[in-house]
């Protein structure tokens, strides 16, 4: 379970995140939603603490997994991310071949089994709908691979270290529509095992995907609802313009 | 009016252009012209010749042959090819030894009869002449034909003795493995050192500390070749002499030490920037899998620059292996082949450097120069096109 508590995040003086509290359930697809710069990837990077690597920012709150505070100072932020793997915007897979990309996690774990690392590596492949076209070329460069084929590897990658949480950063944003329709079926079947949190820009998207949504505009949380609530009877005035692309 | 300036500004500049492009282009004909011509000198000294005994059955040998027959490091006919004999050199000056100036005649006119006197009574004469006393036509005489200076003698010679009489030494490989040794110890001692700043500065170090460093190192690539050689002769030199207690500072090893330092900003640089050019997806996607700093260090950021930095040691090979004054102050300049770090040695930049102004100009010394250069010009040349290779490959990979 996910769940922040009253979060103020700012970057040097600008404050992006503005009092956010929420609870994310296990096994849910849970989608955020809003205009560009509404700090909605912000608030995703707060779960992995990826937002550690930049400088001069300033975390307020809590921000609790399974209700321990991710951000003490006994936590062990590389434990920490290999609880909550995360999938970014474009695809980015490591200059290495396909089998050595869904290994990574698993040997910079320390994993020294190759039997084992094979094993989770075709498990892996498999998760994220990519083994069938790459099991007779795992040791080709990640790079010969198509956009979308890339992605599903970057989710692969992500889910060789066996993961409870899954964050994504608009996965389909840089993809084309058979790609994104692929990626969305993927989620589909992830949500039994993972707890799934996604940003996107595209609400058909949310709709199609989640179980819940949170709507973001300038730094807040304006509304988080489940999915067929927010997209067919808001509460907020806000929300309802911006589904139905009155601004944003 | 403006555009009459215009046009003018244009016209200048598309000659400057040309102008640099011709005058580069001319500077490599030259240096290729001189250095070809090397091979059209003949064998020994211009205007002298060797004779022999007519009864002796050799009627070649190679300049390092003669050379060991006159230093009397070979004393037996039967070691260059021919009947087992004495071998008595003869030079020139030693006819005045044996013969009066009477005997010789006023005007020398009996010298060339003398001299033929002299082969046909030594069967195992080989006498260094100059052509105009040369007894041609006298019996018993047998000059050998003076060949040109041949490639494989050049490019497989191990001696560099260019103004021995009677056949001056050509041999590139001592000066060109001395350039070698030299540039790979130096890149052997750079790389390490480079490669270690070069991650500090661009994964470790903060922004106030890269602002201080990176400024300081590329100053280092600003400073005069002379000053580093002045730098290794006063400290370098007389520290490797004491601590090691070598007979001679002047070393290969100091060489290598100096050109170190020199190649260290080079390397540095375009290996940080390699490295800084890994894009932030690729570092966040390593961490975000539970990499640690150093790791991704280790398994993403050197994999992914390892064409930059492979570009940072040729274009750091290729500072090395041209650089002269440094060199040329430090390696004590002994021609000899390389066998350990701690005897001098001699580079081929220095010996141009060195040599060119004694050689008289179009003979066969001054071409063997310009000969070296041009060999020079080929490795630099092939090691800026690796470079060059390397870093087009980088950019390919890249395109994702």
């Amino acid at each position: 379970m996910l769940e922040t508590k009253n979060i103020n995040f700012y970057y040097g003086s600008f404050h992006a995140l503005k009092d956010i509290s929420m609870v994310m359930e296990d096994h849910t697809v849970t989608a955020f939603i809003g205009p560009s710069g509404c700090g909605k990837s912000t608030f995703l990077r707060l779960f992995n603490r990826m937002n550690d690597l930049i400088a001069d920012t300033r975390l307020e709150g809590g921000c609790l997994i399974d209700g321990q505070d991710i951000y003490q100072k006994s936590v062990d932020v590389t434990q920490l991310r290999k609880k909550v793997g995360m999938v970014f915007q474009k695809p980015n897979p490591f200059p290495k071949s396909i089998f050595e990309n869904v290994a990574y996690g698993l040997r910079v774990d320390g994993v020294k089994d190759s039997a084992f690392i094979a094993q989770r590596v075709e498990e892996s492949l498999k998760s994220a709908a990519l083994w069938e076209e790459v099991k007779d070329k795992l040791k080709k460069s990640a790079f010969e691979l198509s956009g979308g084929q890339q992605q599903r590897l970057c989710i692969a990658r992500a889910l060789a270290i066996s993961p409870s949480i899954v964050l994504m950063d608009e996965p389909a944003s840089a993809l084309d529509p058979i790609s994104t329709s692929k990626i969305e079926d993927l989620i589909h079947t992830l949500k039994t095992d993972y707890t799934i949190v996604i940003v996107t820009h595209n609400m058909q998207q949310a709709a199609r995907i989640s179980d819940k949504t949170g709507f973001f505009m300038l730094g807040e949380l304006v509304e988080y609802n489940n999915t067929k609530k927010i997209f067919l009877n808001p509460d907020k005035e806000e929300t309802q313009n911006y589904i139905t692309g009155r601004f944003g | 009016m403006r555009k009459f300036f215009e046009k003018i500004i244009e016209f200048i500049l598309t000659i400057s252009g040309a102008t640099t492009s011709i005058v580069i282009l001319l500077i490599v004909v030259f240096l290729f012209k001189e250095g070809s011509g090397f091979f059209t000198h003949p064998e020994i000294e211009n205007g002298y010749a060797l004779c022999v005994n007519a009864g002796n059955p050799v009627n070649r040998l190679t300049p390092f042959q003669i050379k060991e027959i006159f230093d009397y490091e070979i004393e037996d006919w039967q070691a260059v090819g021919g009947n087992e004999a004495e071998i008595v050199p003869f030079r020139f000056d030693e006819i005045f030894s044996r013969y009066s100036d009477e005997e010789l005649g006023e005007e020398y006119e009996f010298l060339p009869e003398k001299l033929g006197e002299v082969i046909r009574e030594t069967p195992g004469i080989v006498a260094f002449l100059p052509m105009q006393y040369i007894p041609k036509d006298q019996p018993g005489v047998k000059m050998l034909p003076g060949e040109n200076l041949h490639p494989a003698d050049f490019f497989g010679g191990k001696e560099w003795l260019p103004t021995t009489t009677p056949a001056p030494q050509f041999g590139l490989l001592p000066l060109l493995l001395g350039t070698l040794w030299v540039a790979f110890f130096a890149i052997l001692i750079a790389l390490p050192l480079g490669l270690g700043v070069a991650i500090y500065l661009s994964e470790l170090a903060g922004e106030r500390m890269r602002n201080i460093l990176k400024p300081t190192i590329e100053l280092l690539a600003g400073i005069p070749s002379v000053i580093y050689g002045f730098f290794g002769l006063v400290v370098i030199v007389p520290f490797i002499q004491k601590t090691l207690n070598l007979p001679v500072g002047e070393t290969a090893f100091a060489g290598s030490l100096i050109l170190a330092i020199m190649a260290l900003p080079t390397i540095i640089t375009v290996a940080e920037d390699a490295m800084r050019n890994t894009p932030s997806t690729l570092r966040e996607a390593s961490l975000g899998l539970g990499a640690n700093h150093w790791q991704t260090i280790c398994r993403v950021v050197i994999p992914y620059s390892m064409s930059g930095i492979s570009a940072a040691v040729i274009l750091g090979i290729g500072r090395v292996v041209g650089e002269t004054m440094a060199v040329l102050m430090v390696t004590g300049n002994a021609a000899v082949m390389p066998h350990s770090l701690f005897e001098p040695i001699r580079t081929i930049p220095a010996t141009i450097a060195a040599e060119l102004g004694e050689a008289p100009t179009g003979g066969a010394h001054y071409q063997a120069l310009f000969l070296l250069g041009c060999i020079l010009f080929l490795i630099t040349m092939l090691v800026s096109i690796s470079a060059e290779w390397i870093s087009k490959k980088q950019a390919h990979k890249k395109g994702f």
